[in-house]
Parts: C-alpha cells; structure tokens; sequence
C-alpha cells in the first residue's frame, strides 16, 4: 500500500526546472531517503507535496486516491507533516501554544487539555519534550523534536524532515533516529532528506536519488552501497580528500592569546583561549557546538568585542578591530550561518563585491562592468550554479556557500577562519571545499577550521585543537589524534600534554 | 473647449499637489530602504514648512530659506538616527516623537519670531517658470514651479543613486541584512546615519515647497496628513523610485479632482469629497500592498552582540 505516490511532477522557476518529470512513491511504514546533490530539486519536491509550492505538472495519490494540495492545511488535513530546513516555531509561545497555533475549529484554547494530549503523545512516540516550556528556552534539537511533535500531534502518518541532522549533534542524531523507528513501528512512513551518505544507509529503507531535477532511480538499502549511491548523485564512485604529507610549518601567522568574551546572555563563553596558527597549515578546532565556537569566529572577525586578550595577525594587533580592518589586514572568513552572513535579496554579483566595494567604485558610482567581470570569473572558477545576476536568496545552499568561498578566497587572504564550512553541503560540494581549504594551506595561508564533523577535522587538520565549555582542552598533532582521544577532549576531560587551555580555575 | 481647460488645469493642478507628496516619499524610500521606518515624516515636512518660510521672510531671500529647511530637515534625520540607529529606540516609538517635537518647535518658534498678528505673515513666493507664453492653452501644465520639476528630476536621480552608486549598494545591504553587511566591513550605524539625514532633508523640501512656492504664508494646518500619505505610497510604489511618480500622481490626481468636484457645486457633504483621495490611497493600496516586498530589516535595530 502505498502513502504516498508523486508522478510526473514538473515545477519550474522561471526558466529554470526544478523538478523534471519526477515519479515518487512512498510505502506505508517506511523510512524513505531522498539524497542528491545541492539545488537538485529535493526541497522543491517535498514542498510540493506538502503545498507550499504547486506542481506545474504531475498528480499525486495519497493512500490511494487522487489528492489536490493547495496549501500546508490541505496536507495536515491529509495526514501530511513537514519540519523545514528553518523551523517555524513561534519562540515567545509554550510548546503546547504551538501545538494549536494554526487552529480554527473553536474560539478558546483549553491549554490544559492540549498540555495533557502533548505529554501523552511525547510519551507514545517516546519524543522528550516538556509542553510548558517556552520555545524560546529550548536548544536546537529540542525545538526540533517539538517540530515532529506538533507534526504527530495533528495526527500525521507521513513526515517530511529537510536534512534533520543537519543542525543536530552526534549524540542529538542518535536520539531523533530513535523516535524514528519508533514511529516506523507505529506504521508510520518518513520522507527523509540528508547529505550523510552512512546516516542515509543506517536508517532507511529505500533511497531514491536527485539529480539536477530528474530522479535517477529509486534503490533498495539492502541492495545499494555507499560507493553505488555515490555514484548515482554525482557519476563518480571516489569522494572524499584528505591532506597529503607533512609540511614545513612556518612563522605564526594568526596569535590568539588569553581571548575571554561573553555570549548573548552577557555569560562568559571563552574563558582564555590561546591558539597559534602558523602560515601553511591548518589547525582543527574541534568541540560540541556551543562550547564557545560561534563566540571565537566573532571574535576573530571583529564582529564581537573581547573582555580580555589579545588577537594578533602577523605583527598587526587586531584585539577588537572593525571587521573592515579585520579584512584590510588580510583574514579571510567562511562563516557557519551563510543565510546571515549574504545579503539575499542582491544579487550574487553584488554579493560578492560586498567586502571590497573600493575596488569596484570609481569615484562613488559601481563599476558595473568590473563588478560584471569579477562575478563571471568567479562563478566560473568556483563552479557556481547561478548567473550574475541572480539574487542569492533564490540559490540551492551549496551554491550559496560557493559564493561566500569565493568571496573570501578570491582575495587571496594570508589567514582563513572557516566554520563548518561544509555543512549542509552535498559530497561533491564538500570535496570542492576541503579542497579549496588544502591548497589555501598548500598556498601558505594560516587556516583555523572550526567544525564539530571529526572526521572532517581528522582530514584536514595538520593539528588539532578541542575546545570545551570555553577553554581548549588540548592541542595534538594529527598522527596521534584518534577519534577516541578527541572525543574524550571534547566531553570535557583535559589531556596533560598542554597546560594552556587548562586554567587554575577548574 | 471647456473639456479641453478642465483637463488642463486638473493635470496642472495635479503636478502641484504631487511635488511635497514625491519630495517626502523619497525621503522616506531613502530611510526605509537602509532598514529604517522614519514616522517623523509628518513633523519633518512641518519643520521644513516652518524653516523655510522664516528664514525666507527673516533673510528676504527663497533660497537662503529653502537651504535653511534642507538644514532643518536633516538635522531632524540626524536626531531620528541618534535614537533608532544608536540607541536602538523602537522606531515606531522614536519616529512619532520626532513628528511631535517637530511639530512642536515649529509651532512654539513661529511665535516667537512672528508674534500673534491678526493678519498672517507672508512672502512673495517661488514664481511659476514661464516656459510657454501665458496664453498658450497648455500653459498651466508647463509652467510650474521649478521645485516641481526638480522634484521629478529628483527621481532619476534617487533611482540612480540606490542602484548605481556603492552608497546605494550599501544602503540596500544593510537594509536588507546589517549583519551580513557589518561582517563584510560595512559601517551599518554610519550608513544608516546618512541615508536618514539625506531621507530628512527630501522631507523637509517637500514642506517647504507649500510655503515657498505654492501658498507663500505658514499655517498650523499645512501639512495636513502628507507625512502620513507619503507612508502610504511607499508601500504602494514598493520601494521602488520610478513608482513613486505613479504613486503622487494618482493621489494628487484624484485631490484635485475632488477639489474641482466640489467647486463645481455637486450637492454632496464636502467631508465626502475631503476623503476621496485617502479613501483612493487605501484602495490602490489594498491592491499594490498584496505582493509588496519590504526590506527585510526594516524596522530592525541592529545591535552587534
Ligand atoms: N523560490 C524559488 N525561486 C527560484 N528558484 C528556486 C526557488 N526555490 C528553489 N529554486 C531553485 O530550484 C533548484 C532546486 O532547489 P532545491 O531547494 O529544491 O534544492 P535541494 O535539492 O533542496 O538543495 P539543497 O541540498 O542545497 O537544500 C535550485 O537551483 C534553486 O536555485
Ligand atoms: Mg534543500
């Protein structure tokens, strides 16, 4: 029996087709992965179905009739449940207030009842969640379980989760795909999008795969590998890149010394950092997120004030410089969030002018012609998907991410802050990036790597730096790293070989 | 014949009643597009009305005036800044307590300086451009007054500035995403500072044009809503300069049509034909303000962590 079935679907954005004649289906009872590469229409699809975007062509069945969705309520009504890349949580409202948010039916809100309902569902489908909590208090993974909750509250027999774990944890991901098999053994069926090729095939039934808007086929796990799928995104069977050799390690290029700074809270977040970076070599930061990473690369960048400390680049002190002298100075970023750190409604040729508008002004009008010339070059040498002219708000993440590469790289920076600069990111993105970062490295650059992915970190890093409630636990040179060691470190246990990190105050 | 002249003096009319409209609206898409929403635009077009008139009257000289409401009006924009920008002051909050200051100086000043008289104080106005001899049909369309026509120049030029020059690229950036324009060098507070000074300065000309030009005297009553009417058709044109025109033209259109309704004796409530024109804007609006863009950061205050 099938939940779901999507034939023939055509969506098209102007002169661009999203989704080619795609023919889905969906079992009942099963979890259902959707891989491809960034822009290859996965989002597109699931939106269709869940009546965000209509279908220029195409039907589609649910349960076995024909079904029209106009509009998210025809598919809640339809037992249909989407969480989206960006939740959609009201953050000043209760979990339970979100609950019945989008209710019409009567004019009071028995929140008690609701409350009641939240908790016994949380319980059936063993999804942690405290209905009187404020959405504004809860972490990203919590928000998210309340995302599925609300999907299951509204009686929802398929779900739609857009790349889940791409905001979670290790240990958060071990927890949703627990649920998730908790509610296949209810009977219910989960559309799954993700870049992770090892989660794809650790909870899935069956995999079909996207490219450039056409479905190349629908597999079953137990008859595909890694390698297969792989090839079936992108034609080829080889990803991944690792650093090659040993360099000679030059002078220190980027000196952070005793950084202390507080968070949004006003609640200290590093607590004495001191890292060196060294011209020709990337140093891994690894860590859970939340231990102080977001509050270094601010503060690296200039976009966050140090309490104490010293940031040095070269012989230039930078301790709280403009971002602009920050950039003058030569340091490159690549920032975790690129929704918030490109201008979306520009267009991908403004963007990437942005941080170095002196060079394409001549006496305060733009140089359009340079501004033109600059976006046609890099757009060719970074392999983006877009025209100069398209805003970036309409850009596939991967391609997004590119643009702020070769903003900053083209630059050609003597020091790169990069955080997570893979996330979200399909294989062959991935592959482009760390490459990218290696020969920075190879160049001579200083490359600071902030990512939470330690195999990412165990490739990259010549050595490797864990950093842990504010404080760095440690500093090893990658040979003797092990993810054992390195996990250790990033729970907190400090290691002897560095006292730095490890202050009198613990 | 008689068509003919109606016609012409409705259109002619019309351009008069639109130039304050398209000076204030300016300022305000300068305002708005850097992220910030300026209600001080009423009180800002007061000001200039004021300023303008009496440094006129007190300098003998129109143009000393209407330097001194450009003045005025941009150091009214600095203030808005100060609050909004730096302090972070809710915009709607700070916005209407410029209007009230504003409106609140003009008024106290303009007694100072020229008592309580029975008959009020004038001056000889901006005269019209004779561009066509005065009996030539079409006359009273072309010859307006030079603010008139600067103010539509003053369009292209707007329409310029926000799309071809770095100043405008960095106005649209930070009034659509400050922290992607901070991170990339750019001075968010400095930026927005400016394109309120500059959004104040349109302001305040559009109310100087009442005084200077077109009536010549200051009364309490001048400005008479068009700060609000000029918030209206921001959303109407969508942002965007060109549509400004159509905006003031469809409003000031449809006032001196009422105007010349009621002149000629249709048997109606004249508060009827008063409402015509807003009564107009909310419908144009209901239909323009449906798949309206605005800037995504306005009304933000940007505060680095
Ligand atoms: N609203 C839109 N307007 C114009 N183009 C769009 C719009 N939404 C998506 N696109 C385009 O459609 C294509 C498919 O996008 P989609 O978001 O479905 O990709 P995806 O497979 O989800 O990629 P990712 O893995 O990066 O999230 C992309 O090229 C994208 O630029
Ligand atoms: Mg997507």
């Amino acid at each position: 029996m099938h939940a779901v079935q999507m034939k023939g679907i055509v969506k098209r954005f102007a002169d661009l087709t999203a989704n080619d004649n795609i023919d889905f289906d969906l079992e009942q009872g099963e979890i259902h992965a959707l891989l491809g590469e960034n822009g290859a229409g996965k989002t597109t699809l699931m939106r269709i179905l869940y009546g965000l975007y209509h279908a220029d062509e195409g039907e589609m069945l649910i349960n076995g009739t024909p079904a029209v969705i106009h509009s998210p309520k025809d598919a809640i009504r339809l037992g249909i449940g989407m969480v989206t890349q960006h939740f959609t949580l009201v953050p000043t409202l209760s979990v339970a207030e979100n609950m019945v948010l989008g209710e019409t039916g009567s004019i009071t809100v028995n929140l008690p009842d609701v409350e009641k309902k939240v908790a016994a569902a949380s319980e059936r489908f063993g999804i942690p969640v405290k209905p009187q909590a404020l959405i504004k208090h809860l972490s990203v993974g919590e928000r998210q379980r309340v995302e599925i909750l609300k999907a299951l509250y509204h009686d929802a027999r398929v779900l739609i989760l857009d790349e889940p774990t791409a905001v979670l944890v290790p240990q958060e991901v071990e927890v949703l795909f627990d649920a998730l098999v908790r509610l296949q053994n209810e009977g219910l069926s989960v559309i799954f999008i993700s870049h992770h090729l090892n989660e794809v095939m650790e909870i899935c039934d069956r995999i079909t795969v996207l490219r450039d808007g056409h479905s190349v086929g629908t597999v079953r796990k137990v008859d595909t590998n890694l390698k297969q799928l792989a090839n079936m995104m992108v034609g080829r069977e080889n990803f991944g890149v690792t650093r090659q050799g040993q360099r000679e390690k030059g002078r220190v290029e980027l000196c952070i010394q005793g950084v202390h700074a507080t968070d949004k809270k006003g609640l200290p977040s590093l607590k004495g950092v001191s890292l060196d970076v060294h011209q020709g070599e990337i140093l891994g930061l690894a860590g859970v997120s939340g231990n102080g990473q977001a509050e270094l690369s601010a503060v690296l960048c200039g976009t966050k004030k140090t309490t104490s400390g010293k940031v040095m680049v070269g012989d230039l002190n930078l301790t709280n410089a403009e971002p602009s002298a920050v950039c003058a100075a030569g340091v490159g970023r690549i920032p975790e969030d690129r929704y918030a750190n490109m201008v979306g409604e520009l267009s991908v040729a403004e963007n990437l002018v942005l941080d170095q508008l002196d060079q394409f002004v001549n006496r305060g009008i733009l140089d359009q012609e340079k501004i033109q010339e600059n976006a046609k070059k890099l757009i060719n040498e970074f392999q983006i998907k877009a025209s100069p002219g398209d805003r970036v708000r309409t850009l596939s993440g991967g391609n997004m991410q590119k643009v702020m590469l070769a903003r900053t790289l083209s630059q050609k920076p003597r020091v790169v802050i990069a955080s997570q600069p893979t996330r979200g990111l399909d294989v062959g993105a991935t592959d482009y990036v760390r490459t990218t970062l290696l020969e920075q490295r190879d160049n001579g650059a200083a490359v600071l790597l902030l990512s939470e992915d330690l195999e990412e970190i165990m490739a990259l890093s010549d050595r490797i730096a864990v950093i842990y409630a504010g404080r760095i636990m440690g500093i090893l040179p990658a040979q003797e790293a092990t993810a054992e060691k390195l996990g250790l470190m990033m729970a907190g246990a400090p290691t002897l070989d560095r006292k730095g990190g490890v202050d009198a105050e613990i | 014949m008689e068509l003919t002249l109606f016609l012409v003096g409705l259109i002619a009319a019309t351009l008069r009643v639109a130039t304050p409209l398209i000076f204030g609206t300016l300022g305000e898409l300068f305002s708005e597009r850097s992220g910030v929403l300026n209600l001080g635009i009423e009180g800002i077009m007061f000001l200039g009305a004021f300023t303008g008139f009496a440094v006129a009257a007190k300098t003998g000289s129109l143009w000393i005036g209407l330097l001194g409401a450009i003045v005025a009006g941009g150091l009214a924009g600095m203030l808005m800044a100060l609050l909004s920008v730096r302090l972070g002051v809710n915009q709607h909050v700070s916005g209407l307590g410029i209007t009230l200051l504003a409106t609140g100086i003009s008024l106290y000043s303009f007694r100072v300086i020229f008592g309580e008289s029975k008959i009020p104080p004038s001056i000889e106005p901006f005269p019209m451009l004779p561009i066509l001899p005065e009996l030539h049909v079409l006359a009273p369309i072309t010859n307006q007054y030079l603010l008139t026509y600067i103010g539509i120049a003053m369009i292209a030029v707007v329409w310029w500035v926000i799309g071809k020059t770095r100043f405008g690229l960095q106005i649209r950036a930070v009034g659509e995403n400050p922290e992607a324009a901070d991170a990339a060098g750019l001075n968010v507070y400095a930026i927005r500072t400016r394109a309120l000074v500059i959004g104040g300065a349109l302001m305040a000309v559009g109310g100087a044009f009442l005084t200077l030009a077109q009536l010549g005297s200051f009364t309490f009553g001048i400005i008479a809503g068009r700060g609000w009417v000029c918030i209206a058709l921001i959303i109407f044109a969508n942002w965007q300069s060109v549509n400004v025109l159509f905006g003031a033209l469809i409003f000031g259109g449809v006032q001196a049509l009422q105007l010349r309704l009621q002149t000629l004796g249709f048997k109606l409530p004249y508060e009827l034909f008063l409402s015509l024109p807003y009564v107009v804007t909310i419908i144009a609006l209901t239909l323009a303000g449906r798949n309206a863009s605005a800037p995504s950061a306005l009304l933000k205050a940007y505060r680095r962590e």
